[in-house]
C-alpha cells in the first residue's frame, strides 16, 4: 500500500465489505458485526492515514484507472475533504455499534441486507467528499441516495411511504443538480472540477454560469433539507429503522453542505458566488428564515425523534447562512459546524437508539422519569442537549460563536437573532425533555421515586458510542483551537 | 506585576468536579460521602488560600486550558478581585457543607447524594468564574454554574419545584444567551480581544451609542444578580433546600452575577470609559430603583425565605450601585460588600433553616416568642441582620460607610438618600423578626423550652455570625484585596 491511492481504500473497504456481508452474512449472522466494524475501523485507519499525509504533504490528486483529467475521473483529497473523510469513518464506526445492536432487535433476519446498503452508502459518502470531477459527484450522489431510500424503506408502518416521498424529492433535486452540470458541461466542455475553475473566469457568460450555479444549488439544497425544501427529511429519518437514522441523519446533510462548500470552493471563485449582493443577503435571510421555522417547528412535535429531525432542517440552515454570509467567520463557523453538527446529532440519534431499544418508542411522555431509568443515557442526553444549545464547552458553542461572528461582521442582523433566537428555543426544547425526564409521573403534584421502575440501561452496545460522542463534543469544543489552525483555516480562499 | 505560570487556579477549581466523582460513587454510605465533601471543601480552601500572598504581593497567576478561538483562549487568571471573591465563596462552603449535612440529615431528604455533588460542580464553577481570565471563560463557568444548580433549586421535585425551576432556567439561560452572549460577541468584534484588561478594552474602539447598548445588554444579561426586571427567579427559587438557598442564593450564584457586572464594569468597560460617556447613571439607576423595590417588597413578605430573598435582591444592587459611582471609594464599597453581604445573608439563611429544622415553620407570623426557645439561632439572626443593615460593629458596616463616602466624594447626593431610607428599610424588614421573636407572647397551647437544630446547623451558623462580626474588626486583607481590585494604592 503506497500513500499515494491511501485513499482509495477507505472508499472500497466498506464497499467490499457490503459484499461480503451480503454473501456471507446469509450464512453467518455472527459475521456480520465483524465485518462491518472491521472494515469501518480499517476506513478511519486509512482516513487518519490520509488526513495526516495531506497535513505533511499538501493534498493528493489520484486519477482513476489513469485516465488523465480532464477525461478520467479525479479524486482529490485536500484539507477539507480529508477533514470530511475522518468525520464520515468516524461516525459511521461509532453509529455502527448501535445499528449493528438496533438491527437485531427491529429487522431480524435481514441484517445482511441492511448493511450491505449501510456500508455502501458510507462507501458512496467517502467518494463523496473525495471526487474533484462534477458528474462523478453526481453518480456518487445518486448511490448514496438509492441506498438510502432502500435503507429508509426497511422501516415500520410509514417507513416506506416516507422512503417514496423521499424518492421524489430526491430525485428532482438530482435533476436540478444534473442540469446544473449540464450547463456547466456547455460552457466548459469539460467536467473536472479543477478544469471547471480554470476555464470559468474567461467565459464572458455571467448569465448562463450563474444559471449553472442556480441549478447546482437548489438540486444540493433540496438534498440537504434547505427549509422550505426540507418536507422528506422528517418523515424519512422518523420513520426510517433507528439503525438506518443513526448512521444517516449525521452524515447525509452534513456531506450534501460540504459539496455546497465544495463546488463554491473549487469550481467558482468567491468573486462569482458572492457578485450579487442581493443573492447572497437573500439566501442568508432564507437561511434565518429556515432556522427561526424549523426551530418552531420542532416545538411541535411530540416525538423525541421527529423533533431532532426539525432541529437538524434548524441546523442546515445555520450552515447555509454562514456560506452565503461571504466572510472568513461564517465559512469557518459553517465548515466548523458540519463537524459539530454531525457529532451533536450522532449523540442525540444514539440516545434515541438506546431508549428505543429499551422502551420501543420515543414519544415525550414515554419519556418521563427516564433519568432513574436510564441515566447514564440521560446524561449523554445532556450533554448533547448542552451542545445544540450552545453551552461552552461543547462544540456547538463555538461553531455558533464564529457564525454569530460572521453575522455582526457582515452586518445581517436578521441571521444573528436567529441564531440566538434558535439557541433560546434549543434551550426550551430540551429543558422541556430533561424537565419530563428528571421529574417523572407528579402523583398529586409530588414526585414519587419508587414509582419509577428499576434502573434498565441499554446494552453496552448502544451505551458505549453514546459515552464516547458525549466525551467526543466536549473534547472536540475544547480543541477547536487546534481544527481550526490546521484545518479549517487552509481551506478558506484569500480573497475573504 | 508580571503574573506566573501555575496550575493551583485550575486543581481549585477541578478539585470539587473530581470531587463529584467519589460523592457519587459513595452512594450507600452516607458518612464516607460526607467526609469526602469536607475534605475537598478544606482542600478547595487550602489551596485558594494558598494563592492569597501571591496576590497581595501584587504577582498574580495564570493558566491557559486550552486555545479554543483567536486570542480568546480558555485561561484561568487568579487577581485581587478574583481571589476575594474564590475566598468567600470556598470559605462559607466549609460552612455550607457542614450545615447540610445537619439540614439534610434531619429532614431525611431523599436524593441526598445528587444534592452533594450537584453542590460540588456548582461551587467549582463559581471558582471558575471567580478566577476566568477572559470574558469567554467566565460565560462558560457562567453557564456551568446556571446549569448544575438546577438539580438543587428543583430538589423537592414536586410541582411546585418544577415550576420554579422553569423559571430559574428562563431567567438565569433566557438573559445570559439572549442578551450576555450576543453582548460579548459584540464586544470581541470591536476589541479583538475579551481579556480582562484594567481600564477596560473597549476604549477609544467604541461609540457612546455601542457603549450604553453593551452596558445594557450585560447588566442584564447577567441575571444572576438580579436587577429588577429580571429579579423573579430569586424569590421562586427558595422552593429549593434552605443550605441552597444560603450558599447559592446567598452566596455563590448571586454573587457570581454581581462578580460578573464589576468585571464588566471594571475590566472591559472600563469606569472612565463609561464615565465619560456618562453611562454610570444606567447602572446607578437601575440599581437605585431595584434596591428601593426589592426593599419594600420585602416588608410585605410573611414567608421567612422570601423576605431573605428580597432582601438580597435589594443588597445585591448596592453593590452594583458601587459599581456604577464615579468616586473609586463607592466601587471599593461595592466590592467589600460582596464580601460582608455574604456572611451576613448565609447566617440569616442559615437561621432559617435552623427554625425550620426545629420548628418547621416558615412564616414569620409564626416565630412570635420562637426567640426564647431558641436563643442562640436568633440572636445570631439578630447578628447577621445587624451586618446587612449596615450597623457597627459588623462587617457590614464597613462596606456601607464606604459607600457612602463614595456618594459624598463624587457628588452622587441623591444616592447618598437612596443609601440612607434603603438602610432604614432593611431595619423595618428585620429588626421586627428578631423583636417579635423575643418580646411577642408565643402562641397559646405551644410547647415552651429550649428546642434548638442539631448541633450540625448551629454551630456552622454560630460561626459566621461571629465572622460577620470578626470582619468589622480585622478587615485588612479584605480591604487590600478590594483596594487593589478598584485600584486604590492602598
Amino acid at each position: 500500500m503506497t500513500s499515494s491511492n491511501l485513499h482509495m481504500y477507505v472508499m472500497a473497504s466498506p464497499l467490499v465489505a457490503a459484499l461480503i456481508v451480503n454473501l456471507l452474512g446469509r450464512f453467518s449472522r455472527r459475521s456480520i458485526p465483524w465485518l462491518v466494524i472491521g472494515s469501518l475501523v480499517v476506513a478511519l485507519g486509512g482516513a487518519l492515514a490520509v488526513l495526516a499525509a495531506v497535513i505533511d504533504h499538501g493534498p493528493l490528486r489520484y486519477t482513476v484507472g489513469n485516465w488523465t483529467p480532464p477525461y478520467g475521473i479525479e479524486l482529490v483529497v485536500d484539507h477539507l475533504s480529508g477533514m470530511m473523510l475522518v468525520l464520515i469513518t468516524l461516525v459511521a464506526l461509532i453509529a455502527s455499534f448501535s445499528s449493528l445492536k438496533s438491527v437485531e432487535q427491529e429487522l431480524p433476519g435481514e441484517e445482511h441486507f441492511f448493511f450491505t446498503l449501510y456500508l455502501i452508502l458510507i462507501a458512496g459518502l467517502c467518494g463523496l467528499v473525495m471526487t474533484g470531477d462534477a458528474f462523478n459527484l453526481y453518480v456518487l450522489l445518486e448511490i448514496t441516495s438509492i441506498t438510502s431510500y432502500g435503507l429508509i424503506a426497511m422501516g415500520r408502518g410509514r417507513a416506506p411511504l416516507s422512503s417514496f416521498n423521499y424518492i421524489i424529492m430526491g430525485s428532482i433535486g438530482a435533476c436540478f443538480y444534473l442540469l446544473g452540470v449540464g450547463y456547466m458541461y456547455i460552457l466548459t466542455g469539460t467536467l473536472n472540477m479543477a478544469d471547471i475553475a480554470r476555464i470559468l473566469p474567461n467565459l464572458n457568460a455571467p448569465v448562463a454560469t450563474a444559471t449553472a450555479l442556480g441549478f447546482l444549488m437548489v438540486g444540493l439544497w433540496i438534498k440537504m433539507a434547505f427549509f422550505p425544501l426540507h418536507g422528506w427529511l422528517p418523515n424519512a429519518y422518523s420513520h426510517a429503522p433507528t439503525g438506518a437514522g443513526t448512521m444517516a441523519a449525521p452524515l447525509m446533510t452534513k456531506v450534501t453542505v460540504y459539496l455546497m462548500v465544495r463546488i463554491i470552493l473549487s469550481m467558482y471563485t468567491p468573486e462569482h458566488i458572492y457578485a450579487s449582493a442581493a443573492v447572497k443577503s437573500g439566501i442568508v435571510w432564507a437561511a434565518a428564515v429556515a432556522i427561526i421555522c424549523g426551530s418552531i417547528l420542532a416545538f411541535g412535535q411530540k416525538d423525541l425523534r421527529r423533533m431532532l429531525t426539525y432541529i437538524i432542517v434548524a441546523e442546515v440552515g445555520y450552515m447555509v447562512g454562514g456560506i452565503f454570509l461571504g466572510n472568513a467567520n461564517g465559512l469557518t463557523g459553517a465548515i466548523l459546524h458540519i463537524i459539530n453538527d454531525a457529532l451533536m446529532t450522532l449523540c442525540l440519534f444514539l440516545v434515541v437508539a438506546a431508549i428505543i431499544y429499551r422502551q420501543g418508542t420515543v414519544a415525550l411522555v414515554s419519556l418521563q422519569g427516564l433519568f432513574y431509568r436510564m441515566p447514564l443515557t440521560m446524561a449523554a442526553f445532556t450533554i448533547g442537549a448542552f451542545a445544540m444549545i450552545g453551552v461552552p464547552p461543547t462544540c456547538g458553542f463555538f461553531s455558533k460563536w464564529y457564525l454569530i461572528l460572521g453575522g455582526v461582521e457582515a452586518g445581517h442582523w436578521e441571521f444573528v437573532i436567529a441564531l440566538v433566537v434558535s439557541s433560546l428555543i434549543n434551550a426550551v426544547l430540551f429543558f422541556r425533555i430533561i424537565e419530563l425526564a428528571y421529574f417523572g409521573a407528579l402523583v398529586d403534584g409530588e414526585h414519587h421515586e419508587h414509582a419509577a421502575s428499576e434502573r434498565h440501561e441499554a446494552s453496552f452496545w448502544l451505551l458505549k458510542p453514546l459515552m464516547v460522542t458525549a466525551v467526543l463534543l466536549i473534547v472536540v469544543g475544547l480543541g477547536t483551537g487546534v481544527l481550526i489552525d490546521n484545518l479549517i483555516s487552509l481551506v478558506i480562499p484569500a480573497g475573504f | 506585576m508580571t503574573p506566573s505560570i501555575s496550575i493551583w487556579p485550575l486543581l481549585a477549581i477541578l478539585i470539587s468536579l473530581c470531587g463529584a466523582i467519589p460523592i457519587l460513587l459513595s452512594n450507600r454510605q452516607p458518612n464516607l460521602r460526607e467526609s469526602w465533601t469536607i475534605l475537598i471543601a478544606l482542600l478547595k480552601l487550602m489551596i485558594v488560600a494558598s494563592l492569597l500572598p501571591g496576590v497581595l504581593y501584587g504577582e498574580g497567576y495564570i493558566f491557559t486550558i486550552a486555545e479554543v478561538l483567536p486570542g480568546v483562549p480558555i485561561e484561568l487568571r487568579v487577581d485581587a478581585l478574583g481571589i476575594l471573591f474564590a475566598l468567600v465563596a470556598s470559605f462559607l462552603w466549609l460552612f455550607t457543607s457542614i450545615y447540610s449535612i445537619g439540614y439534610m440529615r434531619a429532614l431525611n431528604e431523599h436524593a441526598q447524594t445528587r444534592y452533594f455533588a450537584s453542590f460540588a460542580v456548582a461551587i467549582s464553577s463559581t471558582l471558575g468564574i471567580a478566577f476566568a481570565g477572559n470574558l469567554l471563560t467566565m460565560y462558560l463557568f457562567y453557564e456551568m454554574l446556571s446549569l448544575s444548580t438546577y438539580p438543587l433549586v428543583t430538589h423537592e421535585q414536586n410541582a411546585e419545584a418544577r415550576a420554579s425551576g422553569r423559571k430559574y432556567l428562563t431567567y438565569i439561560l433566557g438573559t445570559s444567551i439572549g442578551l450576555a452572549l450576543p453582548a460579548m460577541l459584540i464586544t470581541y468584534a470591536t476589541a479583538g480581544t475579551l481579556d480582562f484588561t484594567a481600564g477596560g478594552i473597549l476604549t477609544g474602539k467604541a461609540s457612546p451609542e455601542l457603549l450604553a447598548l453593551l452596558l445594557v445588554l450585560f447588566l442584564f444579561g447577567f441575571a444572576k444578580a438580579g436587577l429588577i426586571p429580571f429579579h423573579g427567579w430569586l424569590p421562586a427559587a427558595m422552593v429549593a433546600p434552605t443550605p441552597v438557598s444560603s450558599f447559592l442564593h446567598g452566596v455563590a450564584v448571586v454573587k457570581a452575577g454581581v462578580f460578573s457586572i464589576f468585571r464588566v464594569v471594571f475590566h472591559i468597560l472600563g469606569p472612565e470609559t463609561l464615565q465619560s460617556a456618562n453611562l454610570n447613571v444606567v447602572i446607578t439607576t437601575v440599581a437605585s430603583i431595584t434596591l428601593l423595590v426589592a426593599s419594600l417588597i420585602a416588608l410585605t413578605q410573611d414567608s421567612m425565605k422570601r423576605r431573605l430573598a428580597y432582601s438580597t435582591v435589594g443588597q445585591l444592587s448596592y453593590m452594583v450601585l458601587g459599581a456604577g459611582m464615579i468616586s473609586a471609594v463607592g466601587r471599593l464599597g461595592g466590592v467589600m460588600h460582596l464580601a460582608m453581604h455574604a456572611f451576613g445573608k448565609i447566617t440569616l439563611f442559615f437561621c432559617a433553616g435552623a427554625i425550620y429544622v426545629a420548628s418547621k415553620k416558615k412564616y414569620i407570623s409564626q416565630m412570635d416568642g420562637l426567640g426564647r426557645r431558641m436563643p442562640i439561632t436568633f440572636l445570631a439572626f439578630f447578628l447577621g441582620s445587624l451586618s446587612i443593615i449596615g450597623m457597627p460593629p459588623l462587617g457590614g458596616f464597613i462596606s456601607k460607610w464606604n459607600l457612602v463616602i463614595g456618594t459624598v466624594d463624587g457628588g452622587q447626593y441623591v444616592l447618598l438618600i437612596v443609601l440612607l431610607v434603603s438602610s432604614l428599610l432593611n431595619a423595618a424588614y428585620f429588626l421586627p423578626i428578631v423583636y417579635r421573636a423575643f418580646f411577642a407572647d408565643a402562641p397559646a397551647g405551644e410547647e415552651t423550652g429550649w428546642k434548638e437544630a442539631p448541633l450540625f446547623c448551629l454551630v456552622p451558623l454560630c460561626l459566621t455570625a461571629l465572622g460577620s462580626m470578626l470582619l468589622f474588626f480585622f478587615h485588612d486583607t479584605l480591604l487590600n484585596l478590594a483596594q487593589m481590585a478598584v485600584g486604590i494604592a492602598p
